[in-house]
């Protein structure tokens, strides 16, 4: 009986569904939606503490108990995966307050931003596989909506093909479900698990196990599964783009580590080998393609798909440090990520383009932009300060321990690229002549702009500095879902 | 002719489809079978009409019509929240009324009558809103 849980969700829908009431008053929506993402922000920190200092949290809907009603399971790693989610809803929010027009702003803009929070809250809590399913779909309706809204010829030509690679994902994720549930006869996570564990049928379970990775790789942007990202999160606005370029893959991410954590550990010599492969592959072509690119947004959706690699590297390796590695480096992430996308989007505010090569010298009229893009930059870049820097050590650290070398030497030249190509950014951008004249420059301020970004950079210079206890916390959250008999003991009520 | 057989039909069919939304406890039918006849019924009315007559008759703004529907729904759970009970958590009861006899209440009916207004909004704006797209 903890109703808590279930507030994150049920907060943005009700918000979601008064605001499509006065989806033409602009000033009724924003107060609304901002003191919305304030109180998400707030709700989700309780959460987190609640469950870390009383253990995992349940609440079977309608009071059916598990595994026969639908459970909704608060853990340490949904927890902190709900507080990412209302932090960089709010930056985003804030930053889409300046800088969407008010047409698309009236286009029902703020509901589906919304609806979006409930999908992605939904994801992470629930304890159920179908339940995971129609969250996705929540999610990924309002990502349509929210990809092609403003309906420009790119956005609809784009959003065409994300909707057809996604409609098709959920196919195969519902024929996955229907499989899981021919062998098991349940849907509940924590009772598959105990189900999955005691069948002896290793073959049938692989096959599912990997259908499993084939959809939600599709939907988290893993080799070869990534084709669809660069374009589709090209064509929204930076705030929309920040927001998806942050949550969206990780939602995919998340079931990943969800699945091959709590389900499918009966054979991680097949299954777990299979992703580490495809993080190396990953990792490695997602970050060409934002070394071959001359383009702000395109470069960050490259880095996108390299760096979800990293994430599922250390799933891969499945040892705790790994994991933990990989945790924390989900974190640093989805800040840096959503910061970038958002900083992409005042320097297009600023000089007109997305293109670097029509830009140039933004330090001498921008400073703050320029710095504080830089401190990000390098932070994704992995420079031993900044938050990059330790998740990506306990990575590589944990690939030596388990003798992974060829991973490991992956991830370095990978991580070299990364730095190569944000520099080009930096370079391009910032340095080197002025293009713009000096009444242009100020003419265009970025000055607010920067209200909604600076937390995330401070954020994330934070997470570096505070590196230590962080560190120790996504310890124990990978202690917590290496272990599936805590998550099942408190679904299913055996002490 | 088309009219006047269609005020016959759509009555017909708008008291079958609030048959099959009482129905749903016990029988086939309940909040979604119920709102798409609804719908049917109505679109009947505007194709033998034409749009402008009908929105002057049934003057409703289905953006209006999804949102209370939901709220309805959602309402439901966040009641049985209040209480003190899960959030969606059912009730019933066995009530004597005077006329009707014994009836079955439930809070599951409430619940339906969200879904049926979200399926009849739904499906009625998609319908007029690329029936009036003239670009």
């Amino acid at each position: 009986m903890n109703n808590i849980v279930i507030l994150p969700i049920l907060l943005p829908l009700i918000v979601g569904v008064v605001l499509l009431l006065f989806a033409k008053n602009l000033k009724v929506q924003r107060v609304i939606s901002g003191v919305t993402a304030f109180a998400l922000l707030g709700l989700s920190l309780y959460i987190a503490h609640i469950v870390y200092y009383d253990g995992i949290h349940t609440l079977a809907l309608g009071n059916w108990q598990a595994p026969f009603g639908i459970v909704l399971v608060a853990d340490l790693l949904a927890a902190l995966m709900v507080i990412l989610t209302s932090i960089v809803g709010l930056a985003c929010l804030f930053f889409a307050f300046q800088t969407l027009s008010e047409e698309r702003q009236k286009g029902y803009f703020y509901p589906f931003y919304f609806f979006l929070l409930t999908g992605v809250n939904g994801a992470f809590l629930t304890g159920d596989l179908f339940n995971l399913f129609v969250f996705f779909e929540v999610m990924l309706i309002s990502s349509y909506i929210l990809i092609v809204h403003g309906g420009t010829k790119y956005q609809l030509r784009e959003s065409l093909k994300y909707v057809l690679i996604n409609i098709f994902a959920s196919g195969l994720f519902i024929v996955g479900v229907a499989y899981i549930y021919g062998v098991t006869g349940t849907l509940n996570m924590a009772d598959l698990s105990v189900k999955v564990a005691e069948l002896e049928q290793q073959g049938i379970l692989n096959v599912i196990a990997i259908l499993f990775l084939i959809v939600f790789g599709m939907k988290g942007a893993l080799f070869p599964l990534y084709f669809w990202l660069p374009k589709s999160y090209y064509g929204p606005p930076a705030a929309i783009a920040a927001l998806f370029g942050g949550l969206l893959t990780k939602v995919g991410i998340y079931a990943i580590f969800r699945t091959f954590t709590l389900i499918f550990y009966h054979d991680p010599g097949f299954t777990h080998n299979i992703i580490l492969f495809l993080a190396g592959a990953t990792m490695f072509f997602g970050v060409l393609g934002a070394v071959s690119q001359f383009d702000f947004k395109r470069i960050l959706s490259f880095h996108i798909i390299s760096q979800v690699g990293y994430m599922v590297m250390g799933l891969g390796i499945f040892t705790p440090l790994a994991i933990a590695g990989a945790i924390y480096y989900i974190a640093h992430h989805i800040i840096v990520k959503a910061a970038l996308f958002l900083f992409a989007g005042a320097t297009q505010k600023v000089t007109g383009t997305t293109d670097l090569k029509k830009m140039g010298g933004l330090l001498k009229t921008h400073p703050y932009l320029g710095w504080l893009f830089f401190i990000a930059a390098i932070s994704l870049a992995g420079i031993p300060p900044l938050s990059g820097f330790f998740s990506k050590f306990a990575l590589l650290l944990a690939g030596i321990q388990e003798g992974r070398y060829f991973i490991v030497v992956v991830a370095l030249v990978v991580g070299l690229l990364t730095l190569f190509s944000m520099m080009k950014i930096f370079i391009y951008a910032f340095w080197g002549e002025q293009k713009l004249t000096d009444e242009e420059a100020k003419k265009r301020p970025v000055g607010k702009l920067l209200l909604p970004i600076a937390p995330l950079v401070l954020l994330s210079i934070a997470l570096g500095l505070a590196a230590e206890p962080i560190f120790q916390f996504s310890l124990v959250v990978a202690e917590q879902i290496l272990d599936p008999s805590i998550y099942i003991n408190s679904v299913l009520n055996k002490e | 002719m088309l009219k006047t057989t269609t005020t016959i039909v759509a009555f017909i069919i708008l008291a079958f489809s609030v048959f099959l939304f009482f129905a749903g406890h016990n029988n086939p039918g309940g909040g979604f079978i119920g709102g798409l006849m609804t719908a049917a019924a109505l679109l009947l009315l505007y194709v033998a009409f034409d749009v402008k007559t009908i929105k002057r008759v049934l003057p409703f703004n289905y953006t209006t019509m999804i949102a209370v529907g939901m709220l309805i729904a959602a309402g439901t759970g966040i009641a049985s929240m209040l209480g003190g009970f899960p959030f969606l958590t059912q009730f019933d009861k066995y009530v004597t009324f005077p006329i009707l006899g014994k009836v079955h209440l439930t809070t599951a009916l409430p619940f339906d009558l969200g879904v049926y207004l979200v399926v009849v909004g739904v499906a009625l704006l998609s319908i007029l809103t690329i029936a009036e797209d003239d670009a």
